[in-house]
């Protein structure tokens, strides 16, 4: 009898830690966590003061009244950025077809590297027409810091001098509030969806 | 110096030394040795706390750990916890899950362990290490097969390489087993601890 209550109760205790620690076994990474948690709870994103490849400063919040999707780049970077950039090209596409107005917004996290000159040679590289998709760094370090750690973006160097990083789309709704966070392979369908149900 | 105190002190300095900012950063720099060398000793240093128990702790534990099973129970589950990656994830970003680990892996998976495994029987021993010892297996697999980074705060090669370490564990693990059948340390048979 205190065997089995015993049991049941280091049982408990355990299941207990592991429903907690992996929001009822539906997140087992910080990616999946991040993501069920903006889902649940949207996030105010700070007023970050970008600069983009024309050198022109705008701050986030401008974003508002309009869906924004933003995601996160460093101009070098041929792998996952590669396919980011690519994949907001063929959103870019989309959005143009089905006259969407949301607009698309890749944030550079590479400030030295990534100088007017580099956004504007990667906004060349992915055809990024400026009326629809910019391409922008973040010049403040600090405000950096606070954008990545809000989004849920950790950037860690590679032993190549290059960066690895998690890589999706962060979906900003009209009240500039970060609503969703999806898998970047994410079609414009997928994204009205998402918009229409917040 | 009492056994006991010997125990108690290599267990207390053990931690003590695991808690040290530059050996714990070192530790947790790299997903392999995070998981493979800074979780167990940090278990080790339970189980030798273990032995540094006053007989009427002793006592009172073993009462609420008939055969040991409660105990293993406990020591398997929070173990497991540990090794998913957002749990690795979780200490790198905040303080309060550094402290959890480091309060939760000596008392609730390296004390009881090491109270525990001695008193288990050889079924239930051979339930666990076959249980436990593909667990291993198949969270190193999941590590060296997965499409995607699971860790953000580790690299794709880190998690490769740890997924790898923890397929050759289990390898060397599942032979020690086997190699039990013919060979008991006094440990194993609990001769040792049963004092």
């Amino acid at each position: 009898m205190r065997l089995a209550a015993a049991t049941l109760l280091a049982l408990a205790l355990c299941a207990g830690v592991l429903w907690a620690g992996t929001d009822g076994l539906s997140a087992f990474t910080t990616e999946q966590a991040r993501r069920l948690a903006i889902a649940r709870h949207p996030a105010a994103v700070p007023a970050a003061l970008l600069e983009d490849g024309t050198g022109r400063s705008f701050r986030l919040d401008e974003y508002r009244g309009t869906a924004v999707a933003v995601e996160f780049i460093y101009t070098r970077c041929r792998t996952l950025c590669a396919v980011m950039g690519s994949g907001f090209e063929r959103l870019q596409g989309e959005l143009e077809q089905s006259g969407d107005e949301l607009r698309l917004l890749s944030v550079s996290f590479d400030p030295e590297h990534d100088t007017p000159a580099a956004l504007a040679d990667y906004a060349r590289r992915y055809r990024a027409d400026a009326a629809r998709w910019r391409i922008a760094r973040v010049a403040d370090r600090s405000e950096l810091a606070a954008l990545l750690a809000t989004f849920g973006v950790v950037v860690i160097p590679d032993a190549l001098g290059e960066f690895q990083h998690n890589g999706a789309i962060h979906l900003l709704d009209r009240e500039g509030r970060l609503a969703r966070i999806l898998d970047l392979d994410a079609s414009a369908a997928e994204l009205r969806a998402h918009l229409a149900n917040l | 110096m009492s056994p006991e105190h010997r125990y108690a002190w290599t267990g207390a300095t053990l931690l003590g030394a695991l808690a040290i900012p530059p050996l714990r950063s070192a530790l947790e720099a790299s997903m392999s040795l995070h998981m493979l060398v800074q979780i167990p000793l940090l278990a080790a240093a339970g189980a030798l706390l273990a032995r540094a128990l006053p007989a009427r702790a002793l006592a009172f534990l073993a009462a609420c750990n008939e055969r040991g099973i409660p105990g293993i129970v406990l020591a398997l589950g929070i173990s497991s916890y540990w090794m998913i990656p957002r749990a690795l994830d979780a200490v790198l970003a905040s303080g309060t899950a550094e402290l959890l680990k480091f309060v939760s892996l000596p008392l609730l998976v390296g004390l009881p362990l090491a109270l525990s495994w001695p008193r288990l029987g050889p079924i239930a021993k051979g339930f666990v290490a076959a249980n436990w010892i593909p667990m291993l297996a198949v969270v190193g697999w999941l590590y060296l097969e997965s499409p995607v980074r699971l860790c953000n705060y580790y690299l794709v090669d880190q998690q490769v390489a740890a997924g790898n370490l923890l397929v050759k564990l289990s390898i060397l693990l599942a032979a020690l087993w086997l190699a039990t059948l013919f060979w008991r340390p006094a440990l194993w048979t609990g001769a040792a601890a049963t004092r």
